[in-house]
């Protein structure tokens, strides 16, 4: 076992349970904080449905920052959409046999890193070159980018400059999650690459990036819009009422 | 303190304007004085341990609503409300873009609740509670009108209002309140409505309408108060009674009650619509001011609860009054509770119960502003989006001539007529004329393009907003009025 095994494997250890323990404390905490009153924000779906649907589209097609500024949502999306197409393609790395989809997206997964680098890049440029939101910017939000950039210009380095061995990266991969430790094959890019995914995911649900799970527990967006046909009435609020009789 | 009012220049096309860094930081509304803040159990002055006790009150609201916690993490800094606020448009100052205005507060979250902000403050913007961040609270959350048209735009529907409602929670609970809502909400608590009008006085001015409809019509037009029995109880927002246009509006709805032969009245209990508690984002005071209304009917013994012309009235209303101080159970199941008086007017229209003479409105090229609590907070009829339909169905069938407005500024792109959320006094009016130029602007267009001469509304603030604020653009006060003003004008009376 190499010291560099060693390192990254308890470094991916280490983030992997922050970023758990995190989003799930964020998480268990957004769910038990109460939403007294009804405040969609109308027009908004009258059923459950409705609501999913609502959801559905903002998670996947980013309604609502569509309707707000084409750049940004052309940026956000292209990063967002890359992002998840990379993701997946990275399935290669955690599964054995690798399922059928993950290998027929390989060859867009690629084109996938290149447009979520490009992204990145005009999500950046946007926050020097547009007077508003240099103004709004504080240094984790350049940071962020910087982290996310890294994290693709290493990948694709591996891709198009120096390859690193793949069949000892699935064999380290698979190996954390079986706690059955494969050695690392030593390659710059590769380390570089690893530190900063070990230090996106551990920051995860301690930053900004808390607008993935965030988003799901909007009242504005998740509440139904039908405060007439039933009484909306949190813990708290029921208290006072039954107070009030 | 009373500094120059200036209306920016009409452009011909909206322009983002470049950043005025400060530009309204002198800003600030009137505080509210002792007596006023401890009527409503807040402190009188800035209590000595200010910070502290800030802090302590964020926290339990941190625990308490769902949304500020949310939206506080939730922000990406992507900048897509940074454009969308009508006073950041009309004053170019960058605490009035809603990401800028939520950072107010986001950086002493972020510096007391959150781990990065404890450890690494300058990386994550995260701040302390100074007096001078204070004196920005002040500022800024005085300078929001909470019409959501923010969150519209945001990707995570974080809502501004939201943030500003607990801001002004918090400056509450410190000691620190504005004059203008404050005042307001003591005068609800004791007399019954804003305005201050006590019963006695409120009979009066019926009766006088009562004579002024006779006049007009020549028919006995009743405006009921305190009539036990009667089956609708109609809460409407107080300036009805006694504020121009808005009392045009009243006399629509007793005409339309008159012509549909339906037994209403008023109360002098529950003589308020609107309710101030909601822009102070107080929940005890929201329901406190709301009681009245559930008071009202019970001892009026009416069966159906209709709502005048008034946007954040409506929305407590309809979104809230279950809530804070329902069920309804007793009341008529057939109907909507509360009704707003365009669904029931909408409803009467459908029926073919009112019909209308619509040349009576031929002098009028109409044009509809949808105010924001009504088109971003609310509903009316069955389908989504009925806030926006119902209004422009009843404008249509009274009026010949109707003309939209850039479709970028009405329905859920609305813009606030600049004197909502508990801003609309005159110690905030540079701020207000500012905040009317984007609407100002989809009026111009319509002015040029159609010869539109009348803004027609449903809501008392936007009401009185426009009236003020109109001529500093150089339009007639009196091109703004009620949807029920036109109906008045058109409708049908007398024996069929």
């Amino acid at each position: 076992m190499t010291p560099a095994t060693v390192f990254f494997a308890l470094l991916l250890y280490a983030a992997a349970l922050l970023g758990a323990a995190g989003l799930v404390w964020r998480i268990r905490d957004y769910a038990r904080t109460p939403a007294p009153l009804k405040i969609p924000t109308t027009p908004a779906p009258t059923t459950t449905g409705g609501v999913v649907l609502r959801m559905l589209r903002e998670v996947t097609l980013f309604e609502s920052l569509f309707r707000a500024n084409l750049w940004i949502w052309l940026f956000g999306w292209m990063f967002h959409v890359a992002l998840a197409l990379v993701l997946a393609r990275h399935l290669r790395y955690f599964t054995q046999p690798v399922w059928f989809w993950v290998e027929w997206i390989q060859p867009f997964g690629m084109y996938g890193g290149l447009a979520m680098v490009a992204g990145l890049a005009a999500l950046w440029a946007r926050r020097f070159l547009v007077e508003r939101i240099r103004y709004i910017s504080t240094p984790s939000d350049h940071l962020m980018l910087a982290l996310l950039l890294g994290i693709g210009i290493s990948g694709l380095s591996m891709k198009f400059l120096a390859h690193t061995d793949i069949i000892a990266v699935k064999e380290f991969a698979l190996g954390l999650i079986l706690f059955d430790w494969q050695p690392l094959p030593v390659h710059p890019g590769l380390f570089v690459h690893l530190f900063l995914v070990a230090v996106l995911i551990a920051i995860f649900p301690y930053s900004k990036l808390l607008h993935a799970p965030g988003v799901f527990f909007s009242p504005g967006r998740n509440q139904s819009d039908n405060p007439r046909e039933q009484r909306h009435l949190a813990p708290w609020a029921a208290a006072l009422d039954k107070a009030k009789v | 303190m009373a500094a120059t009012v200036t209306a920016p220049p009409l452009k011909p096309y909206p322009v983002i304007p470049i950043l005025e860094v400060g530009a309204m930081g002198k800003t600030k509304t009137f505080p509210a004085n002792a007596p006023m803040q401890q009527a409503l159990g807040f402190p009188g002055e800035l209590v000595e341990d200010w910070h502290d006790k800030a802090i302590f009150k964020l926290g339990e609201l941190l625990g308490k609503y769902r949304s500020l916690k949310v939206y506080l993490d939730a922000c990406v800094h992507c900048g897509a409300c940074t454009d969308k606020c009508h006073y950041f448009l009309g004053t170019g100052d960058p605490k009035n873009m809603p990401v800028a205005r939520q950072d107010l507060l986001r950086k002493v979250y972020r510096r007391h609740f959150t781990w990065s902000g404890k450890w690494f403050p300058k990386l994550v913007g995260a701040e302390d509670l100074t007096k001078e961040v204070l004196d920005d609270w002040y500022s800024y959350f005085n300078q929001c009108s909470e019409c959501r048209r923010c969150s519209v735009f945001c990707p995570y529907g974080i809502d501004t209002a939201e943030i500003t409602m607990a801001a002004r929670e918090i400056m509450d609970s410190i000691g620190l309140g504005a004059k203008y809502t404050n005042e307001i909400i003591g005068k609800v608590h004791k007399v019954g409505n804003n305005l201050g009008l006590p019963g006695p006085a409120l009979a009066d001015t019926l009766s006088s309408i009562e004579e002024d409809l006779k006049e007009e019509t020549g028919l006995d037009i009743r405006l009921p108060v305190d009539e036990k029995g009667a089956e609708v109880l109609l809460v409407t927002p107080s300036a009805d009674f006694f504020a121009e246009p808005h009392v045009y509006s009243l006399m629509g709805y007793a005409k339309v009650f008159h012509a549909a032969g339906i037994s209403w009245t008023l109360s002098t209990h529950a003589s308020e619509a609107g309710n101030f508690g909601l822009f102070i984002g107080n929940y005890g005071q929201m329901q406190k001011i709301a009681t009245r209304v559930r008071e009202g009917i019970l001892d009026l013994g009416a069966k159906r609860l209709v709502v005048g012309e008034c946007g954040h009235a409506w929305r407590v209303a309809y979104n809230f009054w279950n809530t804070l101080i329902g069920p309804f159970d007793f009341l008529d199941p057939n109907y909507p509770v509360p009704q707003h008086i365009c669904e029931l007017t909408y409803d009467l229209i459908q029926r073919g119960a009112i019909s209308f003479d619509k040349s009576a409105n031929d002098r009028y090229v109409v044009t509809f502003h949808d105010s924001c609590n009504v088109a971003r907070a609310s509903r009316m009829g069955g389908m989504p989006g009925g806030q926006f339909e119902i209004p422009r169905a009843i404008v249509r069938a009274v009026a010949n001539k109707f003309v939209e407005m850039n479709p970028e500024t009405i329905r859920e792109k609305t813009f606030c007529c600049g004197g909502g959320g508990g801003l609309l006094t005159d110690d905030l009016l540079d701020l207000r004329v500012k905040g009317a130029l984007p609407r100002m602007e989809a009026l111009q267009a319509v002015v040029e393009s159609d010869g539109v001469n009348f803004m027609a509304t449903i809501c008392a603030i936007c009401k009185a907003q426009f009236s003020k604020v109109l001529p500093y653009y150089k339009f007639n006060m009196s091109m703004v009025g009620g949807v029920h003003q036109l109906v008045g004008n058109a409708i049908r009376l007398g024996p069929k």
